[in-house]
């Protein structure tokens, strides 16, 4: 298929999968917030830092309060990671490759771009910031179905995974750092409720509270929440799924370039064998925060290697 | 005025029994009713036109019309006829152009009108084409006057659109109207993909290394037919390129693709010509491919229509076709030219400009029903603006009568009413075959007493049905088959 197809489908699905990760990274910082003492501005900035908009937003704001954070992070579209931003993106791209969409696809994404349109002050005013952000994830949701359920599995198919899960996979490391630059106050314990709520605050991010008590029957501690996130093969977000699912489409384009492969191949292979036998503690002992950089530096190398191979 | 259904009287024309017969049944509120179907589907389908000049939505659909235009079998293998002699023509004259101009060394047709014509690419002289075809699709704008008197308005040789409405029309209309199919036989147009796609195969370049690889080119979607070009990639089965995904290394026209460069053969382009190449002809184009015109000069790559074939759209260069059949086939034209005052001659132009509030004046160049005066419809003011643009390039224009075009029955607001109508058919000229698709695109313009069916002002499509020839006539006209295999051109 044509490369620039081919891109705009990697695109897409990146796209829509960053608005639903902002969504989501807006939720926990709007509940750790509210834990943490009244005008923090911890959690806002450590939401930027995730979103990794830190640098552009200091560029047009001096202070992270959160409805400068929220207003940059929603639809300042000077922000190309705010989630407006993002879906014009999906959209753009979703048009471009309209033949190549089935009908549930493109109305999937054409419908959250009508629905946004008609967006005013109050659909992102504070009161309403649940029901936008339930909007945002469902958006995705319906997203994803839709192309799971009605695209024919060619090589579209697989150029949309490869964005889907590329992207979830940088996204899960960032939303899991989001701890790491939120620093318990001085007088909480490590262990302490505070950080228990903080841990609980990203396990219901990703919708996975109920998943946590599935796997591990018990109360929410640290290591289990990073080996839930990291290396959980049952754990859709976990890196190793999201990995998993990233060198799948790539053997399958292998396949079907009669064993064609590239860099990216390797690279993720590499990353994928690297999640497959680690050990959570490990991973604590070299440090969490370290583990999750390198893994968002080499998840963007990977992408740049898609980009040369594939998409160029 | 001749109506197609009912002729010059009240009577009903035979092609039109089953359509009359349908009408005096059916209730307007149904006809109303099928229209808004016609109108979901259209939507559904996405089949847009985009006017990006003129504000508003430019997402629009061209008003659909619900009531066929037909055509008998014995018509059509008239209209078939002609239609292929004068592509032949068209297509020898501007093979002509680049090479041994003939034709003007004869003196029948002047050489300023091919010095002079923004179309002529005077980097083209000599080059020489696959299988000598220059014209691969051509829509030749036709009109009709009475029983038997059909008349050429224009050619188009650039980059004709409207086929795919031909083709979705009937799609539409056999969606909504079975029976109606069921009760005559009407013959097929679903096939002009396969036709299409047969007749760039069949002229493939020399240096070609296996089965020709076809492309369409396109400027991208804000061009106002991409969702032509799109839907007829699709149908073909070939890539739809835009400029960034072809590249040419040593002389080779490749596509980008996942798998890597991919050899492209014939491109199918919808782009014009000063866009193709920024090597070779306009420097500031962001849609075309540098090194595109180097690889077509060298043999490895096709284009259709190929460079410099736009010369034929000239509506002074238009008024010497009948004199190019004489002249390049020795037949006598089968297909009238509308009577045309030239006015780069003297005497043409006094009569013209005497005349102006009864005539047609068109720019030679124009096309799309921009830069043309229509006398009868203009105000005192337009005429005068136009006059003094007329006199001073005269040669940029001529006339033509006002032709009082045939009509047919139009389903509008206060219901079915008799509308003006024309028709383009599509002919595809390939190494090995003449391949045209029974009917083409009847466009009709929707305002009372309006002869302007142009879409981007106020125009409508019908779909255009040609009836198959019934046992007693196709006995009579078995020599005039819809496909005429013999080899055209001689390069």
């Amino acid at each position: 298929m044509l490369s620039r197809t081919a891109s705009n489908l990697f695109w897409l699905a990146r796209s829509v999968e960053r608005m639903d990760y902002v969504a989501r990274l807006l939720d926990v910082a709007r509940h750790m917030s509210v834990l943490a003492s009244p005008n923090s501005l911890n959690e806002w900035h450590s939401a930027l830092i995730a979103a990794g908009c830190e640098t552009p937003f200091f560029e047009l704001h001096e202070r992270s309060d959160e409805a400068a954070v929220l207003h940059f992070l929603i639809r300042d579209r000077r922000n190309p990671s705010s989630i407006m931003s993002c879906l014009v993106q999906a959209r753009n791209n979703a048009r471009a490759v309209r033949a190549a969409l089935t009908l549930d696809v493109w109305e999937a994404i054409n419908g959250a771009y009508l629905e946004a349109r008609e967006f005013d002050e109050e659909t992102f005013s504070s009161d309403n910031f649940s029901t936008f952000v339930d909007w945002a994830k469902r958006q995705a949701l319906l997203f994803n179905g839709a192309y799971t359920n009605t695209l024919l599995r060619t090589e579209n198919f697989n150029f949309l995974r490869l964005g889907t899960f590329l992207e979830r996979a940088d996204n899960t490391a960032r939303i899991l750092d989001v701890k790491y630059h939120v620093l318990l106050p001085s007088f909480e314990q490590v262990g302490g409720s505070l950080d228990y709520y903080q841990w609980a605050a990203i396990l219901r991010s990703v919708s996975a509270r109920r998943s946590y008590h599935a796997l591990y029957k018990g109360r929410v501690v640290p290591w289990q929440v990073v080996e839930m996130l990291i290396l959980r093969p049952e754990m859709p977000r976990s890196l190793r799924a999201c990995y998993e699912q990233v060198l799948e489409n790539l053997d399958t384009l292998a396949q079907r370039h009669g064993g064609r492969a590239g860099e990216a191949h390797r690279l993720a292979g590499e990353m994928h064998a690297r999640l497959r036998y680690s050990r959570i503690d490990d991973i604590f002992q070299r440090g969490l925060h370290e583990f999750l950089t390198d893994t968002i530096d080499r998840t963007v190398v990977i992408g740049g290697e898609i980009q040369k191979f594939y998409l160029g | 005025m001749f109506d197609e259904m009912h002729g010059l009287d009240a009577s009903c024309r035979p092609a039109y029994a089953v359509v009359e017969d349908w009408l005096s049944r059916t209730p307007p509120d149904f006809l109303a009713r099928k229209e808004r179907e016609a109108e979901a589907l259209f939507r559904k389908i996405g089949i847009t036109f985009a006017v990006y000049t003129e504000g508003g939505d430019p997402e629009r659909l061209i008003p659909f019309d619900i009531i066929p235009r037909v055509l008998d079998a014995g018509e059509w293998a008239l209209l078939a006829s002609g239609l292929e002699q004068r592509v032949k023509a068209l297509n020898r004259f501007v093979q002509d152009m680049y090479h041994g101009r003939e034709i003007i060394r004869a003196g029948t047709v002047p050489e300023r009108l091919v010095e002079g014509n923004p179309c002529f690419e005077r980097k083209m002289v000599g080059v020489e084409v696959p299988a000598g075809v220059y014209t691969h699709i051509a829509g030749i704008d036709m009109v009709r006057t009475g029983p038997d008197e059909f008349y050429v308005l224009e050619d188009n040789c650039r980059t004709p659109s409207g086929v795919s409405y031909m083709l979705e029309n009937r799609e539409v209309m056999m969606r909504l109207f079975p029976d109606l199919f069921a009760r005559q036989a009407i013959q097929p147009v679903s096939h002009y993909p396969e036709e299409l796609l047969a007749t760039l195969q069949s002229v493939a370049p020399p240096n070609c290394p296996g089965d020709p690889v076809v492309a369409l080119l396109t400027p991208g979607f804000y061009n106002s037919a991409y969702y032509e070009h799109s839907f007829l990639a699709d149908e073909m089965g070939v890539e739809l390129v835009e400029g960034q995904d072809l590249v040419v290394q040593n002389g080779v026209v490749m596509m980008r693709t996942t798998e890597g460069p991919k050899r492209v053969d014939v491109i199918y382009r919808r782009i014009d010509d000063a866009f193709l190449d920024p090597l070779a002809f306009n420097p500031e184009s962001a849609l075309g491919v540098p090194g595109l015109f180097d690889a077509y000069c060298r043999g490895n790559v096709t284009l259709a229509n190929a460079v410099g074939s736009g010369i034929c759209d000239d509506k002074a260069i238009y008024t010497y076709v009948p004199d190019m059949v004489r002249f390049y086939l020795g037949e006598t034209p089968i297909l009238n030219n509308v009577p045309t005052w030239r006015c780069a001659e003297a005497d043409d132009l006094a009569y013209v400009l005497d005349h102006m509030a009864e005539l047609v004046i068109k720019a030679v160049h124009g096309s799309g029903g921009y830069g043309m005066l229509v006398g009868p419809h203009a105000s005192k003011a337009e005429i005068q603006e136009f006059r003094a643009k007329l006199q001073a390039k005269p040669h940029d224009y001529i006339a033509q009568p006002t032709l009082a075009l045939s009509t047919c029955p139009t389903f509008v607001a206060n219901g079915v009413a008799p509308r003006h109508v024309d028709l383009r058919p599509f002919v595809l000229l390939g190494g090995d075959a003449v391949r045209i698709a029974p009917g083409g695109l009847t466009r009709v313009a929707l305002k009372e007493g309006s002869l302007v069916v142009n879409s981007s002002q106020g125009g409508g499509t019908k779909d255009t049905w040609v009836l198959a020839p019934t046992a007693q006539a196709a006995s009579q006209s078995q020599s005039q088959s819809q496909v005429t295999r013999q080899t055209v051109g001689e390069g």
